[in-house]
């Protein structure tokens, strides 16, 4: 069996962003849940969120392929 | 390409970055990627040229449907990021978001099944132009000085902390906020791309080289999967276009107000 260890570490690293990104809907999902007329400004909050906690994964992936 | 690998080496290769370069068409230099972006751009200006062509006051259905795609901009990107002056920026929110959508969207249409966007060059690009739009409006809405002063030294902290704070505010809006932008959307399309390929490929090798039972019921999961993922491609990269463009207007407006 061979492969890049680069991927084991990349697997690791997306750890972080994925329970940041569960955290961030799920804090968006009891919030729409509380009031759901709040929805489009949780919206677009919510992912901005997700679009910056998505790019320490997507960092990762690009070291993982260039290192 | 790849099949003829596989028939080559009789292994699975698994597909990485060189799936990703092709050679030019003919020999020439002009690739596939190239080709995407022309037709990509010929596509969305002719497009809201005929939606914009002869504009009544009851829209035909060309017509509404370019409104329709405009007032998506309009409404939840530019005047909910950035308020009312971001009416302003609207032609270039517009443009950035159907640009991107429709070089995303080649990555799942037949036959071509590449997105543009996953060569750096055209993400790189784009980050550029929004970087010099952002802060040219703050340094033409606060002065040179006034700009970089609000962006360092935001008002009530306390003096020490500025030591840390000014070069990190700093380096973050001139350096990191263009490069996240240029790495968030092309790692996307390209993890995205290779997970497709990794699917189809493998999905692929497991029908027709590996056999028996086993291959061919994994190669079918493979294969359907590749299906599934193909739809959730689309959403990714509809989504990408939107935080891109997004991103982009909140950097604007961040730099219309800077006093946070």
């Amino acid at each position: 069996m061979d492969g890049s260890l680069n991927m084991v570490g990349y697997g690791l690293a997306a750890i972080g962003p994925g329970v940041g990104i569960g955290l961030i809907f799920a804090a968006y999902i009891s919030g729409v849940a509380r009031q759901p007329e709040a929805r489009g400004v949780l919206q677009s909050i919510a992912i901005l969120g997700f679009a910056l906690a998505e790019a320490l994964a997507i960092i990762g992936i690009g070291l993982a392929f260039v290192l | 390409m790849n099949t003829l690998l596989l028939a080559a080496s009789d292994t699975f290769v698994p597909p990485g970055p060189r799936d990703f370069e092709f050679p030019g068409i003919g020999g020439s230099f002009f690739t596939k990627p190239m080709l995407i972006i022309v037709l990509g751009t010929l596509l969305v200006a002719v497009f809201f040229y005929f939606a914009a062509r002869s504009a009544q006051r009851v829209p035909g259905k060309l017509q509404f449907a370019g409104e329709s795609a405009y007032g998506f901009v309009r409404n939840s990107i530019a005047l909910d990021a950035i308020g009312h002056e971001g009416l302003r920026y609207v032609p270039y929110l517009a443009t950035l978001f159907f640009f991107i959508a429709t070089l995303n969207i080649f990555g799942i249409i037949p036959y071509f099944q590449f997105p543009a966007t996953s060569k750096i060059a055209i993400p790189l690009f784009l980050a550029v132009i929004s970087c010099v739009i952002f802060n040219a409006i703050g340094i033409r809405r606060m002065g040179f000085g006034g700009y970089f002063k609000a962006m360092m030294f935001p008002p009530g902290i306390p003096k020490p902390v500025y030591v840390i704070l000014a070069p990190i505010e700093f380096v973050s809006t001139i350096l990191i906020r263009p490069l996240t932008l240029c790495l968030r959307l092309t790692l996307n399309m390209f993890a995205g791309h290779l997970v497709l390929l990794l699917f189809v490929l493998g999905g692929e090798y497991l029908l027709r080289d590996y056999g028996g039972a086993v291959g061919i019921a994994s190669g079918a999961v493979a294969i359907f999967g590749s299906i599934v993922l193909t739809f959730f491609e689309a959403f990714v990269q509809l989504l990408q276009a939107y935080v891109f463009t997004l991103l982009s207007a909140l950097y604007i407006g961040g730099a219309l107000l800077e006093e946070h």
